[in-house]
């Protein structure tokens, strides 16, 4: 229809009329009430939809045919469809009330005028449209608890940039990260979660339940991993998992070592070293292990053929392998600390600590720290970078027997022959619990969840939360008839391996295992092929142990103290050069260019010499302040325990 | 009492057939992943090696032409080709993509001083020490045709030739600037600010009625073609060789200067350049954009390229070879993946534009592993080692000598400079900044 010919008519007449003289052929409009008064609403197609009814009461139905609008493209039913849905959808809001659907000329439209009034109303008609659509609308929300555990940095306390050029980078860098967190919490969403646990009804204590209560009450592949070995010859018997949990190495104190793929029983060497063995320790994969002999540490392949012996870490009684640094630390009789790179096979360090028998010994999973216990009660911290320790923690009144980090870096747990029981706050080096033990437990181990088991003489307890509240009682306990000689929760399964004089058990406790594994960094279902790539990505990653820090998050953050030290001293230098001298003028020819300049340039030198002088005099007058306060101060017993501040 | 324990099924773990790959389930828990800031660290600087060790940049060079390439030009619609005119006339298509010449005509007598395309890639122009202006067609596989739709003979030597960005019209130098009409033999129009031999031209490729030129008198020279006297002119303290504009923001443009300087002028704003782009050993003969603007090459008579990014005043790249000498002029291609350049010994030259990109499709693992590199070396970017690495450049011995030369020159100059200012009336003798230092004025 032309449009020129149909507007003509609509301006020359009143409004209120053409109105009057439109029907509406559905029962859309009673629908949508009286508010609307012919106005179309969201739907821009009811436009079309309208079909006026000629009326025969007014002045003839020429005119009012030229109000007929095409119904395009759309199909009437479709359209009545439409409609109909929409009101019906409206009159739902209504009565539940969740929008007002005022009738006649609101006072907002009467404020804001009939354009913005629209306009607006056409925005809030959308969104209750968008509602309706969509029963849950936005992403789901996300557990606070969680964004916090994969928060690195907090950017709620970020400054804004002073330079202004820089703001749109921050921001955007800020969302990105707050994304990214939000993307990774998102993620957890999707893992299985099947972590074992056990539900006790009230009244009941979880302590009393027995290891055959467990086996009998789980499944048959979980009842299957609760196993006993009987080796009666070669014990006591020390015991290490890998880190996928998958194979176990035995090391009996009489020469007998052998390594099993435990979950399959596959045995994969067996071999006695003829020699009286301290400790075992996996390397980076199932296919190296270090044995520390008598004499010297050896390192044998997964078939039991000797592939090193290591003189250079001479005496060992204790082993820690560091995987993402591939170093192998020992311990030794005679009190030296050794790094040694197994994959160059250099010595990388070796520190002597002073301390008699480094028999204690415990890595920080977080920062690769050594921590080591000693007989006077201390526990000292060492990375392969300080001749001396990093930390030292006085612990106990006795000597320390046993010390444990968790899965997090940031709890200790250390026990001693005064049969405390002492967690350590790693973040502030200081003491959050307190336990009596029964008696001094000879060993201590966390599990990735962050339960702790202790072994005291025969018994072996298992603590859980006993880092996050004062404990009462303990979680589980299992006596065996001879006395143990390690423990050691296995990863990513809910075990327990004990060894005892007289062979190895290996004890179910639910909830100790992780139950999602991340297959780039320990896969214990690992093919051959992937174990190789894994090793060789292992190896690019490898990271130097000059890294090894107590905080090694600082590589990733703004190094703020030097930069301060660097200016602070570019702002001593500027002190010292500005002077102010002018020559005085000499008769003689003692004030030619030359001479003045030189006049000149021996004063500045002068200055600057004074200054460096009333430096250094300076340096000399702290060094022996601090000497003669040294020497001064009343020397107690203790004053060797405290902590330097370096 | 209800106990459970962990239990797997290793089915959901392995793969089921040999030919599937290998199942591997993600948990991003920070405490399983433990030295993240460390391993990261190892992981960039393994990047910023890997990326010097992959940095390769030469492709390979077209030769065939008998005497010093004087001016390459891209082709406008098709990416394969590029015509280039040398000092003995002749001018030359080839295929890049074959590394061949497609087409040889001896369009001058003497040097081919300027060429240009027309923006549908149907015919282009060459200009000569011969005083012509020739109109060649092309076919429609891109080919010249062998005899000139068109010659015009000009009074003086055409010295720069460029075509308007839309329309059928096309500027050239020498005497003056003068602006023609495809159709017709005599300029549409002429413009002259005192007496200047003018020897580059350019177009603005987004405001398309504007032109720059630069003048042997030292000056860079603004016109508008709709106008009928020029707009500005800038004048610093040597003369500018080549002149190009900002594809992406229209009222940018750098010039390549005689003193070993490239300066980036904001059109709105030249009493000041935005930047002054040194590195360069020896006078820079031309200059050319990246599609998108964000980077530009510079050909230089020190026998090297070097790219310079916009906003920073050293070169983030250099290329050259043992073999190539002086080169006179260079162009980026237009799906920002190459650069060429046209050198002193007859040779043409094809390089990446990103020396360590590895070209042809990639996998997508691929591809994520590089964009993961970027961003780590881009965030360890400020850490010694990394920065080392990332910096260094093997340049040649001249170029390496020349360096440190221009550095003592540079340091003694600064000094001078401090102890005129320390020892004369206070207020007498200003500092002045590096931007300012090379300007000598601004006229309207």
């Amino acid at each position: 229809m032309d449009k020129k010919k149909s507007r003509k008519p609509k301006s020359a007449r009143p409004k209120g009329n053409v109105k009057k003289k439109v029907q509406y052929e559905t029962s859309a409009e009673d629908k949508f009430g009286t508010s609307h008064k012919g106005r179309r609403h969201r739907f821009s197609v009811s436009h079309k939809y309208v079909l006026p009814v000629v009326d025969k009461n007014s002045e003839g139905g020429q005119k009012v045919e030229e109000y007929k609008i095409d119904v395009g493209k759309l199909s009437r039913s479709k359209l009545k469809h439409q409609v109909t849905k929409w009101a019906g959808k409206k009159k739902w809001l209504k009565e539940e009330g969740k929008v007002n659907v005022k009738s006649g000329k609101s006072d907002v439209r009467k404020r804001l005028g009939n354009k913005e009034w629209r306009k607006d109303k056409k925005r809030k008609d959308y969104q209750v449209s968008r509602k309706l659509e969509d029963p849950y609308p936005g992403d789901a929300p996300v557990d606070p608890v969680k964004l916090e555990k994969y928060k690195r940095t907090d950017t709620t306390e970020l400054k804004d940039a002073r330079y202004l050029a820089a703001k749109p980078d921050m921001t955007l860098s800020k969302n990105k990260t707050d994304y990214a967190v939000e993307l990774s919490a998102r993620s957890d969403f999707l893992l299985p979660d099947n972590s074992g646990c056990i539900e006790v009804e009230e009244g009941e204590d979880t302590a009393d339940i027995k290891q055959h209560d467990i086996i009998s009450s789980v499944d048959i592949t979980s009842a299957s991993k609760s196993f006993e070995l009987d080796l009666q010859l070669f014990g006591p018997y020390n015991i290490n998992y890998s880190r996928n949990g998958r194979y176990l190495l035995l090391g009996g104190k009489k020469g007998h070592v052998a390594a099993v793929d435990w979950q399959t029983k596959k045995l994969m060497c067996e071999m006695n070293v003829m020699e009286t063995t301290h400790d075992v320790k996996w390397l980076h994969i199932e296919t190296m292990f270090a044995v520390a002999q008598k004499e010297w540490t050896y390192i044998y392949d997964n078939q039991g053929i000797e592939l090193h012996c290591l003189k250079a870490l001479n005496k060992p009684l204790r082993l820690e392998f560091l995987p993402y640094h591939f170093l192998l630390a020992t311990g030794s009789s005679e009190g030296f600390l050794s790094y040694l790179d197994v994959s160059v096979g250099k010595l990388i360090t070796s520190i002597r600590t002073g301390y008699p028998r480094l028999d204690v010994m415990c890595q920080n999973p977080k920062n690769a720290i050594i921590h080591l216990g000693h007989p006077g009660g201390t526990v000292t911290l060492w990375s392969p970078n300080m001749k001396h320790s990093v930390a030292k923690l006085l612990c106990h009144h006795g000597g320390v027997r046993s010390v444990a980090v968790d899965n997090t870096g940031n709890y200790m747990a250390t026990s001693s022959i005064d049969k405390q029981l002492i967690i350590h706050d790693l973040r502030t080096y200081k003491m959050l619990y307190k336990y009596r033990l029964p008696s001094g437990a000879g060993g201590l181990t966390f599990s990735q969840s962050g339960q702790l088991a202790a072994s005291m003489g025969s018994v072996v307890q298992v603590y859980k939360d006993v880092c996050k509240e004062k404990i009462r009682s303990p979680y589980l306990i299992h006596r065996l008839t001879t006395p143990i000689s390690g423990v050691q929760f296995c990863n990513y399964e809910d075990v327990l391996g004990v060894s005892h004089s007289h062979g190895f058990a290996s004890l179910l406790i639910p909830g100790s295992g992780e139950s999602n594994f991340d297959g780039f960094e320990a896969n214990p279902y690992q093919t051959k092929k992937q174990r190789r790539q894994a090793e060789v990505k292992m190896l690019l990653e490898k990271v130097q142990p000059e890294m090894i820090t107590l905080d090694n998050t600082a590589l990733s953050k703004v190094d703020v103290a030097t930069m301060e030290r660097d200016l602070d001293e570019r702002k001593k230098l500027r002190v010292c050069i500005p002077y102010c001298y002018t020559p005085k003028y000499r008769k003689k020819g003692k004030s030619s260019g030359v001479r003045r300049e030189n006049r000149k340039q021996g004063v500045k030198n002068n200055i600057i010499r004074d200054d460096i002088r009333d430096q250094l005099k300076e340096k000399r007058q702290e060094k022996r302040d601090k000497k003669l306060a040294n020497q001064r101060g009343v020397k107690s017993v203790l004053d060797r325990f405290k902590r330097t501040v370096e | 009492m209800k106990i459970k324990c962990l239990s797997r099924n290793p089915d959901d773990f392995l793969r089921e057939t040999k030919r599937d790959i290998h199942k591997v389930p993600r948990n991003y828990d920070p405490n399983l992943h433990p030295f993240e800031a460390p391993r990261e660290y190892v992981r960039a600087l393994n990047a910023a090696k890997l990326e010097r060790v992959f940095a390769k940049p030469f492709l390979g060079s077209l030769d065939g032409h008998r005497d010093s390439v004087s001016v390459i030009k891209k082709h406008p619609t098709s990416l394969s080709l590029l015509f280039s005119g040398a000092y003995d006339g002749e001018v030359r298509l080839w295929n890049i993509a074959r590394r061949n010449c497609v087409k040889t005509v001896q369009a001058h007598d003497g040097l081919v001083q300027g060429l240009c395309a027309h923006p549908n890639g149907q015919s282009i122009f060459s200009v000569g020490a011969d005083k012509l202006i020739k109109h060649w067609s092309l076919t429609e596989e891109g080919d010249i045709v062998d005899e000139p739709k068109s010659v015009i003979m000009g009074r003086s030597v055409f010295q720069c030739i460029d075509h308007h960005g839309k329309e059928n019209y096309y500027a050239t130098c020498g005497v003056g600037v003068n602006i023609w009409d495809e159709e017709r033999t005599e300029p549409m129009r002429y413009f002259t600010w005192g007496v200047d031999s003018i020897h580059h031209v350019k177009f603005n490729p987004i405001e398309c009625n504007i032109l720059g030129a630069a003048a042997s008198d030292r000056s860079i020279i603004l016109y508008d073609m709709r106008g009928s006297t020029p707009l500005r002119k800038v004048i610093l303290k040597l003369r500018s060789n080549a002149i190009t504009w900002n594809p992406m923001e229209a009222y940018i443009f750098t010039v390549a200067n005689e003193d070993y300087n490239c300066y980036t002028f904001d059109m709105r704003k030249l009493s000041i350049p935005m930047n002054v782009h040194r590195d360069h050993v020896a006078a820079v003969m031309d200059v050319d954009y990246s599609p998108t603007g964000k980077e530009f090459v510079t050909a230089g008579y020190d026998h090297c390229l070097r790219i310079f990014p916009l906003d920073h005043g050293h070169s983030r790249e250099i290329y050259h070879t043992q073999r190539m000498h002086r080169i006179h002029t260079c162009c980026w291609s237009l799906d920002n993946k190459y650069i060429l350049s046209g050198s002193e010994e007859m040779n043409i030259r094809l390089w990446k534009a990103r020396a360590w990109e590895k070209l042809g499709t990639l996998k997508s693992r691929e591809s994520t592993t590089l964009r993961y590199n970027a961003k780590l070396k881009t965030k360890f970017s400020n850490h010694p080692q990394v920065k080392r690495v990332l910096k260094h450049r093997h340049v040649s011995k001249m170029v390496f000598h020349n360096t440190r030369e221009i550095r003592k020159i540079r340091e003694a100059q600064k000094k001078r400079e401090q102890n005129r200012m320390e020892n004369s009336k206070i207020g007498s003798v200003g500092y002045k900044s590096e931007k300012e230092s090379h300007m000598v004025g601004e006229l309207e």
